[in-house]
Order: structure tokens, then sequence, then C-alpha cells
């Protein structure tokens, strides 16, 4: 009975949170095409926060490195795509570095401007984050784990204070309108939603699979040692320090690819979306949540959090007392901080645990050991036990 | 052959004991010669940005010793400390003026408030403020130590029976910061608001400088509350196991102390910090929910400019943050830019002076281990 409610627990709030957006949805408008349309903007910024996640997740739950400037590589990430895909600055209300859009389209004839620019812009929002990411480690990976907290904190301020400060580097609190959609000849406006949430699940489909087959391989392993106990590791001959570096570069660069996406979805960013709440804190609250060191639950994490968030913007369609319905943000803010504390004292490994076993090499061993268990009948004594 | 490759690795082996000994000394000393001269060279050179920065600086200070002490003796950092400090400046307000809602006299929450004492709203010498304040502060200074104390009781302490890892407790405290802050959003709205209204003097003092009354007060306030934190941590039992704890936890529970209870000691003495801190941070400022984060980075940086679990480099460390930031965005460095840096990167600087300090010499000013 025990194991039937925790195979049931991760679900539940997955569930609730669907019903809830789609039960709002449906009594508010009374309409199908709006649930959907609502639904499909819903699953879209999830994918994209998802991929926060699964970036965090790299960093914090399994190398164990301790990221709290998640912000500032969203911001990052969004600005370095904003800033190679638009066209150049032509006006003088609006000033900005760059504007690469039209020169990367430098292959006549295959339509770049669709899909080449895009994935230029991604990538050199992956590279940034990256390289951003890579300078911050060298000082501080070296230190106590919770100096690169304060540092990656002070990271995102920083970043943030240059965009709204340096009015004509990237067009400072007004921000940056205009990023181009890729692949929006393919359809009409009205049906461009299903586009782009099919290239949204894209990149998550994608980055999931490339973490999850890095982290069954033998360096996956190295950072999940190390994050447990950096000694030993180090004493089995492993560069603990070039570890943790790959693991924070590496959850950097998705991060930044998360930027990227979020940038073309939203189409205009600015300053106020990078704040640490919404940039660092939310991500935090979805990983530690969905549980950390499970990249499903990383996932699972955004798809509750940020179906709650969905939901309590909902709530304001019905008339709640002023009193409420004023200060319902903060309410929102008030179960997030208390939902994190709450469940890192009642069910620290998250919604989904973390597997103890990780690894591709095992897991097809143990299916062929099996596998021929059931073929030859009972087990021969002197055959190698079948790990669980 | 071999004697010979043994005197090479002795020789080898003292060379790297000595240079790394000479490396120490040189940066600790590398470290104060910038701090002093820099501080000196201020007030030589913008005394005005100087003076403000030694009263925002106190500010720092303050709520830096607090957090140096959850950092010394529960080996974490303390990510809802700015925040509980705008929580309890708001406590202040709330137990000054028994209003919640709004500054009006008509939106009263508590039939009676501090300011209902017989002239507790009289200006006491040339503040702005009356000893109602004071004793605001005081009542918040012991609800703010009666709820880090059950904060610990109902959060740290089951962290802590698990064993979980000094970086969960971070990140529970950075949750709880998020929870406090939507708290005052929820009970006191955004916007700024001020403990009293008036003008405010201001004094003359030698050196051609002029402070307004109130900093004044804010300076003696921290100048004295080090001290006295100072007299408690080394002139006390309990200061003599609160540092046996910070330095060994194993080593002074086998000695017979009672790690416990020197815990919530700790969050005691500093919740009563974080009151005196936060009013002192409102009366300077003013009282705004936003700012309990934005102060959060200069007070880590002048906890580990003063080296982690001092007291003393905590205030040294958030007098010299806080003249640093002052005296930094008045200066106009023309070449970067018109009118380079300006205020807006006043809490960025900070983040600059952590990252220096972890260059140069991760342990701070007065810091025993690395």
């Amino acid at each position: 009975m025990r194991r039937r409610l925790s195979s049931v627990l991760p679900v539940l709030p997955a569930l609730a949170v669907t019903a809830a957006i789609i039960g709002m949805t449906a009594d508010q408008s009374r309409d199908f095409d709006s649930v959907v349309t609502i639904f499909i903007s819903f699953l879209t910024v999830m994918a994209i926060l998802a991929v926060f996640s699964l970036g965090l997740n790299i960093q914090w739950g399994y190398t164990g490195v301790f990221n709290f400037g998640v912000a500032g590589f969203f911001l990052v990430g969004a600005y370095t795509t904003a800033i190679m895909t638009k066209p150049p600055s032509d006006s003088e209300f609006t000033k900005y570095i760059g504007g690469f859009g039209e020169q990367l389209d430098f292959i006549p004839g295959i339509a770049g401007d669709q899909w080449l620019i895009f994935l230029f812009g991604t990538a050199a929002a992956a590279a940034v984050c990256g390289i951003l990411a890579f300078l911050v480690s060298i000082p501080m990976l070296r230190l106590r784990e919770d100096y690169l907290a304060i540092t990656t904190i002070g990271v995102a301020e920083l970043l943030r204070r240059i965009v709204i400060e340096e009015g004509s580097l990237v067009n400072g609190t007004r921000g940056l309108g205009g990023i181009p959609h890729p692949l929006s000849g393919l359809v009409s406006d009205a049906d461009y939603k299903y586009v782009y949430l099919a290239i949204a699940l894209a990149v998550l489909v994608l980055t999931y699979l490339a973490i999850e087959r890095g982290i069954r391989s033998p360096w996956g392993r190295v950072l999940r040692a190390l994050r447990e106990d950096e000694l030993t590791t180090e004493a089995s001959g492993k560069n603990v320090y070039a570890f943790k570096t790959q693991g924070f570069v590496l959850g950097a660069v998705i991060m930044g690819i998360g930027g990227s996406i979020y940038a073309y979805q939203t189409r205009a960013i600015s300053p106020e979306t990078f704040t640490h709440f919404f940039g660092t804190f939310l991500i935090w609250t979805m990983l530690i949540v969905g549980g950390s060191g499970n990249n499903k639950g990383a996932i699972l994490g955004a798809y509750v959090i940020w179906g709650f968030w969905q939901a309590t913007d909902l709530i304001q369609g019905y008339h709640l007392p002023e009193a409420i319905d004023s200060r319902l943000s903060y309410f929102r803010d008030l179960t997030l901080g208390g939902l994190i504390v709450l469940v890192l004292l009642l069910r620290p490994q998250g919604l989904l645990p973390e597997e103890s076993r990780v690894s591709i090499w095992v897991e097809r061993r143990v299916r062929h050991l099996r596998g021929r268990a059931a073929r030859t009948g009972p087990t021969p004594p002197d055959a190698p036990a079948v790990p669980d | 052959m071999a004697a010979l490759e043994a005197t090479y690795q002795r020789l080898r082996d003292e060379f790297r004991t000595r240079s790394r000994i000479a490396a120490e000394v040189a940066s600790g000393a590398g470290l104060w010669a910038l701090v002093v001269g820099f501080c000196v060279w201020a007030f030589l050179q913008e005394r005005d940005a100087f003076v403000v920065g030694v009263v925002t600086g106190s500010v720092f200070a303050l709520g830096a010793i607090g957090l140096t002490l959850i950092y010394g003796v529960l080996k974490f950092g303390h990510f809802a400390h700015g925040d509980s400090m705008m929580f309890a400046a708001y406590l202040a307000f709330f137990l000054l003026g028994g209003s919640i809602f709004g500054q009006r006299e008509d939106i009263q929450a508590l039939p009676i408030s501090v300011s209902d004492l017989p002239g507790a709203t009289h200006s006491i010498w040339h503040f702005s403020f009356g000893y109602g304040l004071l004793v605001s502060m005081v009542l918040a200074a012991v609800l703010m130590a009666a709820l880090f104390m059950g904060l610990d009781r109902l959060i740290y302490r089951p962290l802590r029976n698990r064993k979980s890892g000094i970086v969960i407790y971070s990140i529970a405290s950075l949750g709880l910061a998020l929870a406090i802050r939507s708290i005052i959003f929820i009970f006191w709205g955004q916007g700024g608001r001020f403990y009293t209204g008036g003008l405010r003097d201001s004094v003359g003092l030698p050196f051609d400088i002029r402070v307004l009354n109130d900093q004044l007060f804010i300076l003696c306030t921290a100048l004295a509350v080090a001290g006295l934190v100072y007299l408690l941590l080394f002139r006390t039992k309990l200061g003599r196991a609160m540092r046996a704890m910070a330095d060994n936890p194993d080593l002074a529970r086998i000695a017979g102390i009672n790690t416990d209870r020197i815990v919530l000691w700790t969050w005691a003495i500093s919740g009563a910090l974080v009151a005196i801190a936060g009013v002192m941070l409102a009366l300077q400022a003013q009282l705004d929910p936003q700012l309990g984060f934005i102060v959060l980075l200069p007070l880590f940086a002048a906890t580990i400019l003063g080296g982690i679990g001092s007291p003393q480099g905590a205030l040294v460390g958030g007098l010299v943050i806080g003249i640093i930031q002052e005296v930094t965005v008045t200066l106009n460095l023309d070449f970067i830019r018109e009118g380079f840096p300006g205020p807006g990167y006043k809490f960025a600087v900070a983040f600059i002076v952590i990252i220096l300090i972890l260059l140069i010499r991760p342990r701070g000013l007065f810091g025993g281990k690395a």
C-alpha cells in the first residue's frame, strides 16, 4: 500500500495543476479554442523553464555546484540571442550592439532566415554562457562551496545592472523587441503556437536525452561521486576541479540554450524579467520540488511549479476580495518560498527521488542476466548474482 | 645519489612551506595596505562620500556581525539575513505606529501602540525620532530573537539532525528569504515609508564634516553594539563556548558544551542584531521591501572581507564596504563612459570587492582558517 502511494505521489500534483488550469480556463471562457491556446502557451513556457531546470540539475543535482545566479545566465542567453538574430539598430531610440541577423543568412537559396540564423543565435547564447561560467569557475570552484553561491548572485546582479545602466549596450530598461520567430514562414500567425510548442518540446527532449546519456556514462558517475565525497574521488585519481568545471559549464550552456528559446518565444526581453525571483528562485523551486539528481524530476518540477503559477494567474479571473486580489502574487511567492522549505524538511528527495544506479552498462548487463535467467529456468549456484 | 635526492626533496619541501608562509603574510599585509590606503585616500579626496560611506557601512557592519556569527557557529551562509533585517524594520514600524496597511491615522491595526506612550514621539536631542522608536526597536529585537530561535527549532534543527550538507541550509534560508519578503509585501505593501516625518537636523563636526544627527546616532549605535558583541564573545562563558563551537563543533561537544543551547543563543543574538540593523537601515535609507535582498550582497562582502566568523572583522568589513560603495559611485571615470559608474552600480560594487578578496585572500582581514 505504501509502495503504491509513493508511485502515485509524483503524478498527483501534476494532475492537480493540469485539472486546475483546464478547469478554470474552460469555466472562464467556455470555448474550446481558448482552452487549447492557453494550455499550449503554458506548455511552451513550461518546456523552456524545464530546460533551465535540467541545466541546474547538472550543476546542483549531479555535480553539487551551487549556482544561485541562474538569472544571470538566463539574461546572457536571451540577450545574446537577441543581438545575434535581430537586424541592426536603425533608430536612435533603440540602441544596441550587434544585430547580425542579415549577415548570418549568408547561404542563398536555403531560406536561412527561417532556421539558420536561429541556430547561430542559440549556439552563440550557449557559447557565451559557457565562457561566462568558465570565467566564474576559475577562481570560485577551488574555494568553499557557498562562495560560489554568493559569487553567482553577484554575477547576476552585476549583469542586470550593466544592462540597465549602459543604455547604448542593449537598449537599457526599454529592452529589446522584435526578435524574429524561427520557422515563422511555415504556417499562419494563428497556428504558429503549435510550431513553437514543437520547437520548445524538441529542445527539451534533446537536452534531456543528451544529459541522460552523459549521466549514465563514466563521466556522469564521476560527477555523482565527487558530489558525495570530493576527497575520495580525488584519491581515485580523478581531477575533481576539472570535473566540477565541466559540470558547471555544461549546466550554464544548457541555461544559455534555455535563454535563447525564451527570447524566440517572447520576442521582447527587458531586464525586468531576469530578476532573482523569476530567473533564479523559480528554477530552484522547480528542481527542489521535482527532485534534484533526477532529470525526469527536474521536468516534473517545472511542470508542477509553472502549472501552479499559471493557476494562480487564472484565479484572478474570478472576483476575489480586493484585499486578496491585489496581493495574489505575493501570496504565490509566499507559497513557493514555504514550499521549498517544506520539501527540504518533509521530502528532501523531491517528488521523484534520485535513482541509485545510473549506468547504461549495468542496466544492459542486468537485462541480459535477467533474460538468460528467464530462458534457462532457475539460476545455477555459480552464476553471477543479478544486482538490484 | 639517494642522499642527493633526499636533500633535494627536503630543500624543495622547505622552499614550498616558506613560500606558502610568505604568500600568506604578503597577502594579509597587502589586503590591509589596500584597505587602509583606500580609506585614507577617500577621506582626503572624497570627504562627503566618505562620511556617507561610514554611516552606510555601520549599518552593513551591524548586519554583518549577525551574519558572521551564524556563519561561524552554524557554518552556513544565511541568505535570509537581508530580508529579515527589513522585516524587523517593518515590525518596529508596526509596533511604533500600530498601522499595517498605510500610514494614515485612520487605518489602525493595533488599538494601542508604542507611540501612545506619553512623550514617545517627542524628539530626543536633535534626532528625528523620540524614545518610542527605541522602545519599538528593543521590542522588535526580542521578537526577532524569538522568531529566529523558533525557525531554528522548526527548520534548521531537523536539517541538522539529518546531517544535511551546509548547502541545504542555504537553500532553505533562500526559501525563507522569499517567504519573509512576501509577508512584508502582503502586510505593508510596496513603496517606501519613513518612521517619522519632518526635517532632519544636521550637525557640524571637525574636519569640515556635516552629518545628519540621525546618521551620527546610527554610527554610535553600530560601534556600541559591536563593542557589546565583542565583550559577549571574549569576556563571557557563553562567548567562549560560541567561539569554541565555531572553531571545532565536535571538540566543543566532547568538552561538555551543550551545543544545542549555543546554537539557540547564536540565533537569539543574531535575531536581536538583525532587528537593530534593520531599524538602522530603515532610519538611514527608508522602509522598502526590496531593500532586504539588495543589502544581502554588501553584507556578504563585509563578512568575507572581515573574515568569516570574526565580529571585529565584520565591523571593519562593513565600514570599508560602505566607504568603497559610496566613494566608487561618485568617481567619474569619464574615459569609460560619461558619468560612469553612477549610483546605479552602488550595490554591484560589493560584488567586485567579493571577487577581489576571494582572489587575493579568501580568509579576509581577521580570518583564521581559509
